[in-house]
């Protein structure tokens, strides 16, 4: 969530937002992608992109993502909730656009394993959100990670495992890259079963749901720009 | 041991009866552990029946298992779709890309038969020796996944939600599809001699889709499914949540349930009274490292929570034990299983 809200006279007022909010998010959950898109282009005539991108849509999808967390709300909801507001931001707020550029470079990867589904919902996520990142894909190691790392400057490196084993050999590409500043964030659901694992392999945060990487992000956003 | 006179077989139909047996029945469901055993890689290991089934004879005598464990792994199923399996030296094999590259030619697509897929008949042969060898008196457990959860591997998880939500006329050809062969190799391996079916169905699980599209999808496929399977079956959800939808998975026909970690195991005990045995919930990925004292506490106050008046086997709560936990922590799981899981169960 980008949190450099213009303060304009055309800023949506807090009550509009939380009708919005609570419309945008019904929306979502019934997987109504062009109700979803008539509220954000209602919302979209009365307040900037970068507030639509931070204060509706990352706000609807957070609370979505708290919700799978609570067992309220299921996985395939979260994906297709994502989807939909990726989709649609980019029509208000285009990749290109100079507020997106004016982050810490940062990327997202399946580590060792080829489960995309974790890495596509956080990447779909903090798009909507407003963030840009690079998606280098799954099936990467600890070799090919380094050399990307250090071609692109990466500043920021999320990480998607499904599996255990790939989990663990996190500590492996940690300890290539020590030195280089870079912050890891890991996630998926290895960590979700044992909340010690990610201090384990020398992660620099984990994140249990989509909506923890909105915060993450957001919090290593402010730290490293 | 303490335990006396039951074989496995009858500790686990009494459980299964909802009946308190000689002690608690243990699954161990360890798949590459046999590998260690054998001094051989992953890869090698599974590469023939018959170092599965020395495997599985030499880990139960080594844990007192209450039953034979002859899956293979998950992805053996879309190898026989047409897919690619990748190994690694340090954990189960996974499916590679999905079999399925264009949701589109799930309109041609034609299930496998199971005499024609030659790396089945590794599974089954396996069976064959493992029933020959232990002549009723452990039950050996087949694995199938569910029609609805094989396409995660045959499409890729993301494709798969999309054709579940926007595209009815595609998923409903994929279940046919998937129906055909999970019920063909579910009865070809209780014919080879498994004394149940595993029917894997995360899937299904409250953690993946909502309880109302369960209702009418996964709840359907497992039913139908599983009512053309001849012999009993156990639903595994593979560590997602399931007490939101137990009404359901209860009608479904399966007599237990493989349940998570961390779901409340007394508030899943209560459901399932003397309808569906529960099978669980070690958490399989801490325990890697858990010290012999926790290894010890966990497995007691499972039995606590969920032992009395039978209907439980205790298990993890994946249904596949990793590669890295150690066999000294399944010693200790198994010894307090002999000395605190005997019936009447003490009070604590
Ligand atoms: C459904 C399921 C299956 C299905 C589909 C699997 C698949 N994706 O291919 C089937 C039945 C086919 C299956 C098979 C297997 N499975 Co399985 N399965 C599951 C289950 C229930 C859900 C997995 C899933 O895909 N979830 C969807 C993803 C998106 O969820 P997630 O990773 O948790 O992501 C969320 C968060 O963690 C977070 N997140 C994810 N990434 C990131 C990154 C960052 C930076 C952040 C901040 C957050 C974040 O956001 C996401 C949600 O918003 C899990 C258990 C569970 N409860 O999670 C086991 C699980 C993944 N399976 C497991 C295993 C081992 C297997 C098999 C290898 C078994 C075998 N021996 O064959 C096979 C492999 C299949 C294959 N692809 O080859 C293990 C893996 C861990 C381990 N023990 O090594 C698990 C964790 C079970 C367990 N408790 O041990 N499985």
């Amino acid at each position: 969530m980008i949190n450099l809200i213009p303060k304009n006279k055309n800023a949506v007022g807090m009550a509009d937002l939380e009708v919005f909010r609570s419309d945008l998010e019904r929306a979502l959950i019934s997987l109504d992608r062009d109700m979803a898109q008539q509220i954000i282009n209602k919302a979209a005539s009365t307040g900037s992109p970068v507030e639509i991108a931070g204060e509706l849509i990352s706000r609807s999808l957070k609370s979505i993502g708290d919700k799978w967390e609570k067992g309220t709300l299921s996985l395939s909801q979260v994906y297709i909730s994502g989807l939909i507001c990726e989709q649609i931001i980019d029509t208000i707020l285009p990749p290109s656009s100079p507020v997106r550029k004016n982050q810490p470079k940062m990327a997202i990867a399946v580590f060792e394993d080829y489960h995309l589904l974790g890495k596509r919902i956080i990447y779909s996520v903090l798009r909507a959100s407003g963030f840009e990142l690079i998606d280098l894909g799954g099936g990467q190691d600890v070799t090919s990670l380094c050399e990307i790392i250090e071609k692109k400057k990466i500043k920021i490196l999320l990480l998607s495992v499904l599996m255990l084993p790939s989990a663990l050999r996190i500590k492996k590409l940690k300890e290539k890259l020590a030195g280089s500043g870079i912050k890891i964030i890991v996630g998926g659901a290895p960590f979700r079963f044992d909340e010690e694992l990610w201090k384990e392999v020398g992660a620099d945060a984990y994140g249990k749901d989509s909506s923890e990487a909105i915060d993450l992000v957001t919090k290593l956003m402010a730290e490293t720009l | 041991m303490k335990s006396t006179g039951m074989t496995s077989m009858e500790r686990v139909f009494t459980a299964l009866s909802h009946k308190e047996p000689d002690r608690v029945p243990m699954f161990l469901l360890l798949t590459m552990h046999g590998a260690k055993e054998l001094g051989l890689t992953i890869k090698e290991y599974f590469s023939k029946a018959e170092y599965v089934v020395e495997g599985q004879l030499r880990l139960r005598r080594k844990y007192n298992n209450d039953c034979l464990n002859p899956f293979f792994y998950a992805a053996l199923e879309t190898e026989a779709f047409g897919g690619e399996v990748i190994f690694r030296e340090d954990g189960p094999p996974n499916s590679g890309l999905p079999c399925i590259a264009d949701i589109e030619m799930i309109r041609y697509l034609d299930p496998p038969t199971v005499k024609e897929s030659k790396m089945l008949h590794r599974v089954l042969k396996a069976i064959e020796l493992l029933k020959e060898k232990s002549r009723d008196t452990v039950p050996i457990i087949g694995v199938v996944m569910s029609p609805f959860s094989l396409p995660v591997m045959q499409l890729g998880f993301d494709k798969y939600i999309e054709v579940m939500h926007f595209h009815p006329d595609l998923f409903n050809k994929l279940m046919q599809v998937n129906k055909t062969f999970c019920i063909e190799w579910a009865n070809a391996q209780i014919k080879a001699g498994a004394t149940a079916i595993c029917y894997f169905d995360p899937v299904s699980s409250t953690t993946i889709i909502p309880p109302e599209w369960y209702h009418k999808t996964g709840y359907e496929i497992a039913r139908q499914t599983l009512a053309s399977i001849k012999g009993p079956t156990a639903t595994h959800f593979a560590s997602g949540f399931c007490l939101p939808i137990i009404d359901y998975v209860a009608k479904t026909g399966t007599a237990a349930i493989g349940i998570s970690s961390m779901e409340d195991l007394s508030q899943l005990k209560h459901a399932c009274k003397n309808r569906l045995t529960l099978l669980g919930n070690l958490n399989g990925i801490e325990m890697r490292r858990w010290s012999k004292d926790q290894a010890r506490e966990k497995v007691i106050s499972v039995i606590q929570a969920a032992a009395a008046g039978g209907g439980f086997i205790l298990s993890d709560n994946h249904g596949e034990i990793p590669w890295q936990v150690s066999d000294e922590t399944l010693h200790i799981i198994s010894d307090t299983v002999m000395n605190h899981g005997v019936y009447p169960l003490k009070q604590s």
